[in-house]
């Protein structure tokens, strides 16, 4: 049992950093792309006066007027499908799904339209699109406003997929997100947007495709998705104190995915747990596991690749329920635990 | 079958050279369709593909009201919206023949082709699909300030799918410059438009966007071209979008595994005689608007452009599997 520590990863130094909400950096991202780019507009429900079901556009009608700020009809295919077009005419929209499971209205777009249209033109037309959407569980507002869908969106090529997990990477991943010529799906955890981390100043973009160490330790590595990487973080602090080390990868995107970052890391500790919140089956843990398993890192494991995810279950209403489907603090020490003392 | 307001377009039998444009359209779109079939039929062809021969004069008519930069969305069965917009043929076909040089490096087929440069935005597997893409690249034109606007083009299957409801109350509660035709051939692939919907007429649903809708001809090319003229004027000046149903009809079956058991030979027989092309002839004949050496002409010169685009098409290089992978995404620009 060796040495461990947390990792700051991406923090700007003193001085270009500001204490603030996820929220509240998802909207000073959109802000600051607004502002320097004149494609730049926001489309989705209740996103004006309102300020959007999260909060998050709060303040930006004013600033920005309707043209840009737009209020939609309650119609996911057709704001969608009006983003795709937008897009395609030299904009740059940034669409907000209400809750990411509403996305499910608008697949067509999303899935036959904009992740094709770029590669079945031969490259003749790009869709620069963004797509934003609150995700996961934990409000108690039960199964068709609580999934974790990003492996859906992973699985269908054309389509990248981003799941900030700290106010940082909510602002800096956001405005490559907006760069890119592409359609991204960014996910929010809905549990995040009232967390708060230090988010560095200015136009600060984080690459996708490039995953965060979020702690380091020498016993074990947990690759870790979305809320769940904070509370792997917090499971790698009690096991710290137990003289487990643990690595916590987060990789920030899965489609592009950071394979090396997590292939260096399983083969340094020799363990690997991968925590998501979405069910087990067809999830993207599945994805990693395949992916260490099919490379050398298999040689340095010590024991099997464990997978700790939400139950394969609709998310259910009562509280204790809710937590119950899917894996928290306590579950990821344990089984970190076990993977620890039993290899 | 009548138009709203004042027509305002040109008549074509009184302008020679729009005449010949529109004649020559029409005959480009037959001919290249009827030289596909062809080539499907002795195996030379791959895949499968939607004719719309029977259909030429609402992608001729339509076309003709709009400029290079207005923008167009297009269907499953869409050979003639991309020719009518201005594609090459050559490129067309060698899209069709899988070739490299196609519109869409071999990857689209005749399901996706398109030709951004000329304002197709690109036919669509999906039915309705192209609705509310349109809807956005009118939306588009709205927020840069220009004045283009942009046409989607959908059989009366799509006015069934959620996508036609979504995209046209889009355009209307944002009064954007969009124009939507519908394209009555009568038939959802086997199901019959009677049997598809409870109003009579397409047209009909315009009521519930708040938006003029009316029904034309489709096989009268004239009346297309008078009904999208002024959607197309309504949209430039910012009153907001249309939906124009044109009636007509596919001579051929939905694709190539049809065997035509929903409709009776007489019924295409009847359509045949309504075909759009010999009564814009005749019409042109009639009224001395072209000769017939004219019309022999325009004939000649589209079956040497339908060869040579064949020739063209069969001449180039195989589509390329080594771009797969590097197809999916638009690379990323390294921002300063």
């Amino acid at each position: 049992m060796t040495t461990s520590s947390v990792v700051e990863q991406g923090a700007a130094p003193a001085g270009e950093a500001t204490e603030m909400s996820y929220s509240d950096a998802v909207r000073e991202a959109l802000t600051i792309a607004m502002t320097e780019d004149e494609r730049v507009f926001i489309l989705g429900e209740d996103i004006g006066i309102y300020g959007g079901a999260f909060g998050v556009t709060k303040g930006m009608l004013e600033k920005f007027g309707a043209e840009r700020i737009r209020d939609t009809p309650i119609s996911e295919l057709g704001i969608v499908g009006a983003a795709v077009g937008a897009a395609m005419c030299g904009m740059r929209p940034v669409v907000e799904i209400q809750f990411s499971d509403f996305a499910n209205q608008a697949m067509d777009q999303i899935v036959n339209q904009a992740a094709k249209i770029h590669f079945m033109l031969g490259g003749a037309a790009n869709v620069p699109m963004v797509l934003r959407a609150p995700s996961g569980s934990g409000t108690g507002a039960a199964a068709q406003h609580s999934q974790s869908l990003e492996a859906w969106f992973a699985h269908v090529p054309g389509l990248k997929v981003v799941l900030p997990a700290t106010a940082a990477d909510a602002k800096g991943l956001l405005l490559s997100a907006i760069d890119d010529p592409n359609p991204v799906i960014v996910l929010e955890h809905k549990l995040l947007y009232r967390t708060s981390g230090l988010v560095p100043a200015g136009n600060t973009r984080i690459p996708l495709g490039k995953a965060a160490i979020r702690h380091e330790g020498d016993d074990l590595t947990i690759v870790a998705t979305g809320i769940m990487v904070s509370k792997s973080v917090e499971a790698a602090k009690t096991l710290a104190a137990e003289g487990i080390g643990v690595t916590v990868i987060d990789p920030r995107t899965l489609v592009p995915f950071d394979e090396q970052t997590v292939l260096d890391a399983v083969k340094a500790t020799g363990r690997v747990l991968l925590v998501q919140e979405a069910p087990k089956t067809g999830g993207f843990a599945g994805e990693i596991a395949a992916r260490i398993a099919g490379s050398d890192a298999i040689y340095s494991l010590l024991a099997p690749i464990k997978r700790l995810c939400g139950l394969d279950a609709p998310i259910p209403y009562a509280p204790d329920l809710e937590k119950a489907s899917v894996p928290q603090i306590d579950d990821i020490t344990s089984a970190a635990r076990d993977l620890v003392r039993t290899s | 079958m009548t138009v709203i307001g004042t027509p305002q377009a040109p008549r074509l039998v009184t302008e020679p050279e729009l005449a010949r444009q529109a004649l020559s359209t029409m005959w480009q779109i037959r001919r290249f369709e009827e030289a596909v079939d062809d080539l499907f039929a002795r195996g030379l062809m791959h895949g499968t593909m939607h004719l719309s021969i029977g259909q030429e004069a609402v992608a001729t008519g339509a076309c003709l009201a709009l400029t290079r930069e207005d923008l167009i969305t297009s269907t499953h069965r869409g050979h003639g919206h991309c020719i009518a917009k201005g594609a090459q043929l050559d490129r067309m076909m060698a899209e069709l023949l899988a070739k490299q040089t196609g519109y869409c490096r071999g990857r689209g087929g005749s399901m996706h082709i398109a030709d951004v440069d000329t304002g197709n935005l690109g036919a669509n597997g999906i039915v309705g699909g192209g609705i509310p893409i349109a809807a956005g690249a009118a939306l588009a034109q709205k927020l840069r300030g220009t004045t283009n606007v942009a046409v989607s083009f959908f059989g009366d299957g799509a006015t069934n799918e959620g996508a036609f409801h979504e995209g046209l109350n889009l355009a209307a509660v944002w009064q954007l410059p969009a124009i939507f035709i519908c394209e009555n051939n009568g038939y959802g692939m086997s199901m019959s438009s009677s049997l598809s919907m409870a109003v009579p007429r397409v047209s009909d649903r315009a009521a519930a966007y708040g938006m003029p809708g009316v029904t034309v001809d489709g096989n009268d090319v004239q009346e297309v071209f008078d009904a999208v003229s002024e959607a197309v004027t309504r949209a430039r000046a910012g009153s907001g979008p249309s939906l124009i149903e044109a009636v007509t009809y596919r001579h051929k079956g939905h694709s190539k595994s049809d065997q035509n058991l929903y409709r009776t030979r007489e019924e295409i027989d009847a359509w045949r005689a309504k075909d759009p092309i010999g009564r814009f002839e005749t019409a042109l004949l009639e009224s001395k608007t072209l000769t017939q050496e004219d019309v022999d002409a325009v004939r000649a010169e589209v079956i040497a452009a339908i060869r040579a685009a064949i020739k063209t098409g069969n001449e180039a290089a195989p589509s390329r599997a080594d771009e797969l992978m590097s197809g999916v995404f638009a690379p990323v620009q390294e921002s300063a």
